[in-house]
């Protein structure tokens, strides 16, 4: 396992590189040039040339690879071309807002979508099981940007249920230290504000956990109904033992290695999906911040807000490789 | 040792498929009685998994389903049982092997907590009661290294050693009635007398009564005190396996007993039963093995014969015919 | 005495398996580890052995389905492994194999026709119409009915399929027939009838078979002579008759006495192995079986048994007979 770990560590090496080399050339192949952005269309051919070397963007690529690379590594993001602020302190308060819509939408997505499954999978074609296999069809073909508007005519304009915008009310702003909200809210005491936290995350995870809930649901279904058919679950019965028992216990314990990887791709997605949810939300997250930044060609943003989510997505995959041992002890690490 | 254990009468049990209703075991009786080895055989498809299965209360259901019948366990009639008294059941009173140990065992769990969880579930032990219970059990049914098998898991184990532990844990709280169906036939030869011999052993040191179900007449001449003969659903012949082998009275128990390959001395040509197992329900009227019996009357096809008999039954109007002559001579 | 028709020298199949620490090739599986033995024409050589000893790795090297490690396959006095890719062809035109899985053997899509025809299309044997012919004449060769042949496999019994396999068998005419545990998924009163019929098939033909099976109780029938395996190895190879009326090595010996035989009156003494069979990539030093042998001695242990004749002519590997 320890071997196993440090090998996928290693293995990460040139994946997180094609990643930015991706990146980079993305960029370069986007039409435009930043000098123009940053000076305007106005500026002289000799302004822009003296902007041009001192970006470095004369040299030949492979060096503006290199040197964006050692950037990168130093913890260098460059800077904002809207803001002139440094990218690395400027997204933290944006990714954790991502970060924590995201991780609200996943544990949605993950706890409804398994047991859900698990329900059709148990009372296989029951009326529960229909309803359930029916609504993950409508889940998965429903457009994100659509659910997030009938969720805010519904609850907020019609309704007034709950808030459709931000992260928190304007005049009763939360007060930041880890700009994780909920856990600056609970570090401050400030238990209305937690609960206007929640208040506010609700429609947007919704949205946010749809599909990505619909796709679980689904893997979970056919992933246990093979399960259930085994002779191991026979033998389980042959003991006596309770079916809530063996279908919780026994059953998804082995029917877990396809949903992780599921559980998987789709934080990655989730992660994707962000940027449409949040534009709708008001959400100031990373992709909220990548819109922003696109609208006004801010290329290093765009670089950098690309790069971070591209990496947290390798990273998601490499625990969930990592989780795969704890479930199934066949799975040799080598 | 004569008390009747478990008892089933008439037992009919269908699925009920696309195709129709397949009577899959179609109206049996035997009885099992303390410390005893019965044997049930058959060729693949006669309903062997599916009378176990019945018993257990594990049908697949649906398709399946008991129809008609009833399965008594000391007096009490469970073919209809609420779930809740079966779990009581299970692995308590009677207790089950399957015949594929690399598929019966849980591949995500130890050895050490599907054993615990097995004594746990009918009796109140400490852990480290259930420790102990654990590793005598596993020493019970010969496997080496008890403690340490504890925590690993099934794929580390072979075959044979996945089996015993099978047997560990349907043994592990002393259940009156074990039902075993075709144990070692995915096993190897040496492997399957190591099983078998340890059945016969626990038989004798625990008074377990055993129903050993299997194709293979070799084996129950060797461990059974009783055997049934099933053949499409039906029973065809039963009583104590001296008398069976020696007097087979149905012509399906002959044709088996003949056919099988003779160790010592070699024939020409092996007998053999002409045509193969007819699909159940397929035979609408008569005695179901008339299509393939040599012995074949009129009456066979119209027909079809009761079982008969006190000690030694069978179904055939061959024997019948003979065992009335007998008694008017 | 008929001559050799193939002959198999000190046949190897080695199998690389990944372990180690970063994922090198540490292991080997000696699936078949130095086999050899001759079959004459007409006749049957039984090979008998646990699951796992290498019984269908022989069969299919042979074949040459799986390519050897090392060793020779002498078939017509030609070494196999020489020959071009051409000629390879015909040789398997004249070596056919029968599979043990009736169910997983025949293409489920095609009819049981097609499924016969197409070893003839492959050689190239004969025009459409003499090849449905033929396909009618094996069909009731094997006990089915030439109408059979517009049916699918689904359509048919587990005897009836490997009646099936064995009529694609015959299709080509070929001389040797590598039988792979062909009854030993079929019922009793089913596996009697496909025996016959093999035998009744070898007179007529002059077949010479390979018939593989797990224990010994079918292949005594069928078999003139028969090889034991253990862990890629053959321990024994004899007449039939010597084989199973004095076994010699205590491997043959707990084998046949591990059949359960179908007479209660019998009680023999059996010898009951301790143990699991051990894996081929970490078999026992010295005699492979001493770990499970009853009579192992001293130097069972260290030095590796080799096959030696006796004086009836059969072959034993085992130090008890030196
Ligand atoms: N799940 C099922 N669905 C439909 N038919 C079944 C099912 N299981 C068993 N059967 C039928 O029941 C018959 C008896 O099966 P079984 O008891 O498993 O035979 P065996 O004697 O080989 O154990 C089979 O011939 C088959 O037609
Ligand atoms: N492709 C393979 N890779 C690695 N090991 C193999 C492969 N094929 C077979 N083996 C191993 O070779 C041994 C012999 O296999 P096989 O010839 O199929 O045995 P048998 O037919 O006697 O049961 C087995 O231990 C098996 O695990
Ligand atoms: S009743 Fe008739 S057909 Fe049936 S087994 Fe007896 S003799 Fe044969
Ligand atoms: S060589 Fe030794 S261990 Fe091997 S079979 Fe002979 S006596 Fe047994
Ligand atoms: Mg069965
Ligand atoms: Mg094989």
């Amino acid at each position: 396992m320890f071997y196993y770990s440090i090998k996928r560590l290693l293995m990460l090496i040139p994946v997180l590189l094609g990643m930015t080399l991706i990146v980079f050339a993305i960029i370069h192949a986007i039409p435009g040039n930043p000098a123009l952005t940053i000076l305007g269309t106005k500026a002289t051919p000799e302004a822009i040339h003296s902007l041009n070397r001192s970006l470095g963007l004369d040299n030949p690529w492979y060096v503006q690879y290199f040197s964006y690379l050692k950037d990168i590594l130093s913890g260098n993001l460059g800077t904002s071309i809207q803001t002139h602020a440094p990218i690395a302190s400027e997204i933290w308060p944006h990714l954790a807002a991502t970060i924590e819509l995201s991780f609200i939408a996943m544990i949605i997505a993950v706890f409804v979508g398994i047991n859900a499954g698990i329900i059709s999978a148990w009372k296989q074609n029951s009326f529960l099981d229909y309803t359930a296999m029916i609504l993950a069809l409508i889940g998965v073909s429903m457009p994100v940007f659509w659910l997030g508007l009938l969720e805010q005519w519904g609850f907020s304009i019609k309704l007034q249920w709950l808030p459709s915008i931000g992260r928190d009310d304007i005049r009763n702003g939360v007060d930041p230290i880890t700009n994780l909200y909920l856990i600056d809210t609970l570090l401050r005491g400030r238990l209305d504000q937690f609960w206007m936290v929640i208040r506010h995350l609700i429609l947007p995870a919704i949205a946010l956990a749809t599909i990505p809930t619909a796709i679980i649901a689904r893997m979970t279904r056919s992933s246990m109904l093979e399960v259930l058919k085994s002779d191991y679950i026979r033998t389980a019965k042959a003991k006596g033992q309770r079916m809530v028992w063996i279908v919780y216990k026994y059953a998804l314990k082995n029917a877990f290695i396809p949903i992780l990887t599921v559980i998987g791709l789709q934080t990655g997605l989730l992660l994707g999906g962000a940027i449409l949810t949040e534009t709708i939300f008001g959400w100031p997250g990373v992709g909220l911040y990548i819109y922003n930044a696109i609208q006004y060609r801010d290329y290093p943003v765009i670089q950098s807000g690309i790069l971070i989510i591209a990496f947290i997505f390798v990273m998601v995959n490499f625990i969930v490789d990592l989780l795969y041992g704890l479930f199934d002890p066949r799975i040799k690490y080598r | 040792m004569d008390e009747t254990l478990l008892k089933v009468e008439g037992l009919q049990t269908s699925f009920f498929t696309d195709d129709g209703e397949v009577p899959a075991v179609d109206g049996i009786d035997f009885s099992v009685h303390e410390g005893e080895i019965l044997g049930i055989v058959g060729e693949s498809g006669c309903g062997k998994s599916v009378t176990s299965l019945s018993i257990m209360g594990l049908l697949p259901s649906p398709p399946g389903k008991i129809v008609g019948g009833h399965i008594y366990y000391k007096g009490e009639d469970i073919s209809r049982a609420k779930e809740s008294r079966m779990r009581k059941l299970r692995g308590n009173d009677i207790a089950m092997i399957f015949q594929e140990p690399m598929t019966s065992l849980n591949p995500v769990f130890t050895i050490g907590e599907q054993l615990m969880e097995a004594i746990r579930l009918h009796n109140h032990l400490s852990k480290k009661e259930q420790v102990e219970r654990s590793i005598e059990l596993l020493k019970l049914v010969g496997l080496p290294r008890a403690k340490e098998l504890l925590a690993e898991y099934p794929h580390e184990l072979s075959g044979g050693m996945r089996q015993r532990v099978m047997i560990a844990m349907a043994m592990s709280c002393n259940p009156k009635v074990l039902i075993a169906d075709e144990p070692t036939t995915a096993l190897d030869v040496t492997i399957q007398a190591q099983i078998l011999d340890l059945m016969v052993k626990l038989n004798k040191e625990t008074h377990t009564a055993i129903i050993m179900i299997t194709h293979d007449l070799g084996v129950v001449a060797q461990m059974c005190h009783r055997v049934v003969v099933m053949y499409a659903g039906k029973i065809v012949e039963e009583g104590p396996v001296k008398e069976i082998f020696s007097h087979p009275n149905h012509p399906y128990t002959e044709g088996l007993i003949k056919s099988i390959p003779d160790l010592h001395g070699k024939k020409d040509n092996l007998y053999t039963i002409k045509g193969s197992v007819p699909r159940p329900g397929s035979i609408a009227k008569g005695c179901l093995f008339a299509p393939r019996c040599e012995f074949v009357m009129d009456k066979c096809r119209v027909n079809a014969p009761e079982l008969s008999g006190s000690v030694h039954k069978s179904r055939c109007f061959l024997h019948q015919e003979q065992g009335r002559k007998e008694v008017h001579t | 005495m008929s001559e050799p028709l193939l002959q198999v020298e000190n046949l190897k199949k080695y199998y690389p398996i990944n372990g180690g620490k970063f994922g090198s090739v540490s292991e080997t599986v000696r699936a078949v580890d130095g086999v050899s033995f001759t079959v004459n024409e007409g006749e049957t050589l039984g090979i008998v052995g646990e699951s796992g000893c290498g019984k269908s790795t022989t069969g299919r090297m042979i074949m040459r389905l799986i390519e050897p490690t090392e060793g020779k396959i002498i078939f017509q006095n030609r070494n196999i492994m020489e020959l071009t890719k051409r000629e390879m062809r015909k040789a398997r035109k004249d070596i056919q194999m029968i599979f043990q899985d009736p169910f997983a053997s025949l293409n489920p899509r095609h009819t049981v026709g097609h499924i016969i025809e197409e070893p003839m299309i492959v050689h190239h044997m004969g025009d459409k119409r003499q090849r449905q012919k033929r396909v009618e004449e094996l069909l009731e060769l094997v006990g089915l009915s030439s109408y059979h042949a517009k049916r699918y496999p689904h359509q048919f019994s587990g005897g009836q399929r490997q009646r099936i396999g064995i009529a694609r068998a015959l299709a080509v005419r070929p001389k040797v027939i590598i039988a792979d545990e062909p009854v030993s998924a079929l019922d009793v009163s089913v596996q009697s009838q496909v025996l016959n019929l093999l035998k009744d098939l070898q007179k007529k033909f002059n077949l010479t078979f390979i018939f593989i099976a797990h224990d010994l109780s079918v292949v005594r029938h069928i078999s003139d002579r028969v090889g034991v395996m253990y862990l890629g190895k053959v321990v024994e190879l004899s007449e039939s008759e010597n084989l199973y009326n004095d076994p010699k090595h205590p491997y043959t010996k707990a084998l046949l006495s591990a059949v359960p035989i179908p007479d209660p009156d019998i009680k023999t003494e059996r010898i009951i192995l301790e143990g699991d069979v051990p894996s081929p990539a970490h078999p026992p030093a010295g005699c492979a079986f001493h770990d499970r042998c009853p009579v192992a001695m001293d130097i069972c242990s260290i030095e590796q048994p080799h096959l030696k004749t006796l004086d009836d002519g059969r072959l034993v590997s085992c130090h008890l007979y030196n």
